[in-house]
Order: C-alpha cells, then structure tokens, then sequence
C-alpha cells in the first residue's frame, strides 16, 4: 500500500524533474569528472574480466606467445568443454564439473553453516538471561581480529588429528563459526521490538516457537544478505582447502585454475592457458548469479527492517 | 471468567528502586478497572506482573481461585493487548488471531471458526488475508483485540491501547472497547494515562501515584469524593482549584483573608487546602468571592475564566450562554461542593 501510494507521487515529480533538465541541457565540469573516474572504475573492473572471457577462446600456445587476447578465438567451445569434462590435474582423476560441485557444497555449507551458528549464538545472547552472556558477545566479536590466516595451524592441526583431512566436514566445519553473522543477527535481534515477545509468551510461544514462528521469518532479508556474503567468501576460499585437502577429488574451482596454470612450473608442457581462462570464467558465473538472484533482499536486509 | 485478587502485591527492581508499594484490591468478576496515573506510577508494572511478564517481589496474586505468582504467562488463561499493538508482522490477520490457539494444539476447523466469529464481531470479515502492515491503525487495534477474544480467556489485560491512534478514532474505540467488554463480561483492566478514558470506560477506577495507591473508586466517587488532593487535581480537566486555607472559629477563610461558604468545617483547625471544581461556583453580583478574571478561554460549548481569587490561581467554568468578560466579578459558591484536604499531606478531611 505504502509503495503504491509513495510511486504515485513521485512519478510526476520525477517526470518534472527529468523536463527541466532537458530544459537546461548544461553540463557542469563537475559532472564530467564524476563521471571520467566512475567509466574508468568501471573500466578497470571489467577490462579484466572482459580479456579472460576472450582468450577464452583461444589455444594456449597462441596465448603463451601474444599474451591476453582482446578478442574472441576459434576455440572457445572446445576449451569451455575441455575445462568441464576433461579430466585433469596431477593424478587426471578431476575434471571440471567435479570442481564446480565442491565449490557449491564448499559455498553453501559455509553460508548455511554460518548463518546456522550465528542466528542461535545471536538467540542465546539477546533473549536468554545468561551469566556472561555480554562477555561471550565480547569474545565472539574480538574473533573479528583472527581471520582464518592467523589460527590456521592449530586448526589444521586439530582437523588432521580429528581424522578430518581429505573431507567436506574439515573442509567447511572449521570455518563456520562466524563472528559477521553473530554480530549483525545480535543486532537484528535487539531491533525487534520487545512487545512482540511478550505478545508470543502470552500466546503461549516457548523459546523455540519464538525462534521458528516469529524471529525466522523476520529475518528473511538478513538471512538473505548474510547468504550472498557467506557464499561468496566460501565460494573464493583458498588457503584452507588447500591445506585440507590432498585428494584432488576434493578440488575446489579455485585450486583447478591454479592447477592448470601449474603445469608451466612443472616443466615440459606449455599450460593450457585457454582452458584455464574457460575455467576462470565458470568460476565467476555462481556468486554472480547469487548476487544478482538476492541483490533486492540484500540491500533491504542491510539496510531497512520490515516491522 | 474470574476475580482477580491482590494481596500485598509488592514491586522492588534489583536496582533497590520500589516499583510499587505494597497493595491490596480485587476485581470481581466481569468488572472493568482502569488503572490511571501519571507516567512512571507503576500502572503498567502492575498490569505486568498481573500479565506475568514481571515477577512479583512480594505478595499473591490470584486469578479465579488460584495463586499464579509463578505461573508462566501462557498459562494463566488471560489475553492482553499492548500499546503498539505486538501484531506479528510477518502473518496475516487470520493467522495473528490464530496463533495462541494454533500454540495450544486447537484444530484447524476450530482456530478457522473462531477467528472468523471475532472477525465478524470486530468487523475484520474483509481483511482476514491482509497484513498488519496493509492496516490502519484503527484495523491493528481491532486485530489486537480478535488475538485476545479468540482465545476465550478469563483476564483481558490492556496497556494503553488507544494512545497511537489520533483523537477522533481514540473517542470512537473507546466505545467499541466498552461495548465488547460488556457483551463479552470479561474481567478486565486496563492502562492509561488519560483520564477521559479512565472516566467514560471503567465501572471502577484505581488512581495511582508513585508506586502507591491513592484511592480505588467508581468515576462518580473518584470524581465527587476525591481522596487527596493529587486525585483532585489529576481527575477532571480542568483540573480543581486548590487554594491555600486556614480553619479556626467553624469557618474556613483563604489566605487572602475571604471566608468561603458551605466549607464542611467540621472542628478542624489550622492549615488546610480547599477544593473547588470549576464548574461548582456561579458568576453572580451577590456572590461570596471576589474573582479576578485575567484570560478568558472560548471552548464552544464553555469558556473557561481563568483569574485570581485572594490572590491565587482560580478558574471556572461557565456556559456558553452566560456573559463573561475579563474584569471584576463575584462568585456564589454551590452547596456542598467545597472540598477540604489536609495541607501537609494532602489527604481527605
């Protein structure tokens, strides 16, 4: 209702504004700077991407020789089809399509897995009376300053002696209590007004209806932006599986591209730069399509409340 | 249905802060009490601890024959509905009034029919698929008020249900509440700070202050008898005039050394205040006291002479067909309309 009646009056303003402008058709200095550094961000973002996407299709002796391609090649069916099916790596026991398979599983067990662990550690410390509630707050939160990078020994050590290498537990377990998801659902959490639980006592909700019935379904664009977040910081993690995992049927995509591009350190054989880039690019292709998929909810998890 | 018995009741917040002094009263059964005060008397605390929402220091509360002080809110059989309403925002209006029954296992057909039966009541037939947010305020009210009927309980609670709405839909509620309650004949209590509301609504009033108890009455007694001079004065708008007196000789004269009829001296003596409400004098030449009129306060139906008498703070009251000016006059007092308190302390004489 509230959209309907909000669109209704800004159309005319906008559709006013929009004739005075091209009323006036001046263009301030100021605009063209603006509008120079925004292109060549743009530029300097896609340029990139746009380079890989067209040696792509390119063999990679071709690439080896001239470097990056600016436009499309011959190959670009063959290689897409050769960095999916063909089997490849050291023990030419994984292929494209396995690869992809792990990142999924890597990307949504970490952000299911967070968002699990972080909306009931959030529960806990914002409705439950506890004794050191606020100091386990504290402690989760200063996690912040110890990425993964800094504990990474211990954890692989404690992994390893669990019996946990080489699987998708010590592959995902490890990384998913998160300190973002606790932070920003506590947040959320103290948002909801207190009424709405009262209300919920009264009406005979114990802790867990509460949770399921009503906090869950209030949560949906948070959970919704954590999601995409989560995802995508799964989906690019490298340094761990690579410490975690020696069975390359465990490869993710980001260690395949690597792999590829190896060879070259190996000796004889001239990388296959094309499959590489082919590779490259069906990397990118799921946490985009995430992004854009949860991009209305994310801006609205992040940013407003529907209560 | 049930009465709801107070006993000692007592409200100390870890801080050392007391909530609420110890009281005693008890609704009977299908009465409707308004709990009015000024904000932070512990009208709401009171409300709830009744609720269960905050424990009891001390005392027992019983609802019907039993003493719930520890009995979770969801099992103490009563409904409440809060100021901003508390509907769950992400169901629909059928699902909202639904929800305590859906909790406490009722069937399916049962949760439908009897939802549909408050709808009709509240007139909410058309909007049962809605969201609250797809409401006015007036509609949430009314969905506040289905969640609590539904459940068919002993005890409805309100806390301050009517103060988000504007002016002329609060007036219209007022009425709905009070007609529902009577058709219902549930036990009730309600909050407010208003004391229009207080006064059109409750078969009893209960005014507090403080954390205390100032007098528990219907609204004629509350508003005729009042037992101390801050229920004089928070009850009627305008508020009664409180003038500074001294008794001595069987009669009672202002500071300003006029003497004021019909005072019920009754062998006191010494400092006291004396009430007048402002509706209880009459502009008239031969009348008793001299009144200053400073301001003159055009309300349509009255106007509102606002002055000194002996040189305090005095307003009346007068129908809009009578001839007022800013000026000199006298006033005729009305029998036995002259209040007496006790000046120290303020209460009854």
């Amino acid at each position: 209702m509230a959209d309907i009646a909000e669109t209704s009056q800004t159309v005319p303003l906008a559709a006013r504004k929009a004739a005075a402008t091209r009323r006036r058709r001046r263009i301030k200095p100021g605009d063209v700077v603006d509008h120079t550094i925004l292109i060549l961000g743009a530029l300097l973002m896609l340029v990139p991407v746009w380079m890989v996407f067209a040696s792509a299709g390119h063999d990679a002796v071709l690439i080896h020789r001239e470097g990056l391609q600016f436009w499309f090649g011959d190959q670009l069916g063959e290689n897409f089809r050769a960095a999916l099916l063909e089997k490849g790596g050291f023990t030419d026991s994984v292929n494209g399509v396995t690869m992809l398979t792990n990142s999924l599983i890597l990307g949504l067990g970490f952000a299911v897995g967070k968002i699990l662990v972080g909306m009931t550690a959030a529960y806990a410390i914002v409705y439950f009376r506890l004794k050191f509630g606020t100091l386990a707050f504290w402690m989760i939160f200063t996690t912040l300053l110890l990425p993964l990078e800094v504990r990474i020994l211990p954890s692989y050590e404690v992994v390893q002696n669990m019996g946990l290498a080489n699987t998708y537990t010590g592959l995902i377990v490890p990384l998913v209590a998160s300190a973002t998801a606790t932070f920003f659902f506590r947040q959320f959490f103290r948002s909801v007004p207190e009424e709405l639980i009262e209300a919920a006592r009264i009406d005979g909700a114990g802790p867990w209806k509460f949770f399921v019935d009503i906090l869950i379904p209030l949560s949906r664009t948070m959970i919704a932006a954590m999601f995409i977040i989560m995802f995508v910081y799964g989906w690019n993690q490298y340094l761990w599986p690579t410490l975690i995992t020696t069975d390359e049927s465990l490869f993710t995509l980001v260690r395949g591209i690597r792999q590829i591009v190896q060879a070259y350190a190996d000796g004889s054989t001239t990388p296959e730069y094309g499959q590489a880039a082919a590779l490259a690019i069906i990397a990118m292709v799921p946490p985009v399509l995430i992004v854009v998929f949860f991009q209305r909810w994310f801006v609205k998890g992040l940013t407003e409340s529907d209560k | 249905m049930a009465n709801v018995t107070l006993q000692d009741v007592r409200k100390v917040y870890p801080n050392g802060f007391e909530a609420i002094y110890p009281c005693s009263f008890e609704v009977p059964d299908g009465e409707f009490v308004v709990l009015v005060g000024p904000s932070g008397c512990g009208k709401s605390t009171l409300l709830r601890m009744v609720a269960g929402l905050e424990p009891i220091t001390e005392g027992d509360l019983s609802i019907g024959a039993r003493i719930v002080n520890d009995v979770d809110p969801a099992d103490r059989n009563i409904a409440m509905v809060f100021q901003n309403y508390a509907l769950y925002p992400h169901m629909t209006v059928a699902k909202n009034m639904g929800y305590g029954l859906k909790n406490r296992g009722t069937s399916k057909a049962e949760i439908d029919k009897k939802v549909r039966a408050a709808a009709e009541m509240l007139n909410l037939s058309d909007y049962l698929d809605r969201r609250p947010s797809q409401l006015s305020g007036g509609q949430r009210q009314r969905v506040a008020m289905g969640r609590a009927i539904v459940r068919e309980p002993d005890l409805f609670l309100f806390d301050e249900p009517l103060s988000n709405l504007d002016a002329k839909l609060r007036n219209q509620m007022r009425i709905e509440v009070r007609a529902l309650q009577r058709r219902l004949g549930v036990t009730s209590m309600y909050v407010t700070h208003d004391q229009v509301e207080a006064m059109t609504m409750a078969d009893r009033i209960i005014v507090m202050n403080a954390g205390r108890i100032e007098q528990i009455g219907t609204p004629g007694e509350i508003y005729g008898r009042p037992a101390s001079t801050f229920v004089a004065s928070f009850m009627g708008a305008p508020p009664m005039n409180l003038l500074n007196g001294m008794a001595g000789d069987g009669a009672v004269r202002l500071d300003g050394g006029e003497q004021v009829p019909h005072a019920p001296v009754n062998g006191h003596a010494g400092a006291l205040m004396v009430g007048i409400r402002p509706e209880d004098v009459l502009l008239s030449e031969a009348g008793d006291l001299a009144f200053n009129v400073h301001i003159v306060e055009e309300l349509g139906a009255l106007r509102l002479l606002h002055g000194e008498v002996g040189g305090q703070a005095f307003s009346v009251s007068v129908a809009k067909d009578q001839n007022a000016q800013v000026g000199q006059t006298r006033l005729s007092v009305k029998p036995s309309s002259v209040h007496l308190f006790d000046a120290a302390e303020g209460r009854r004489l």
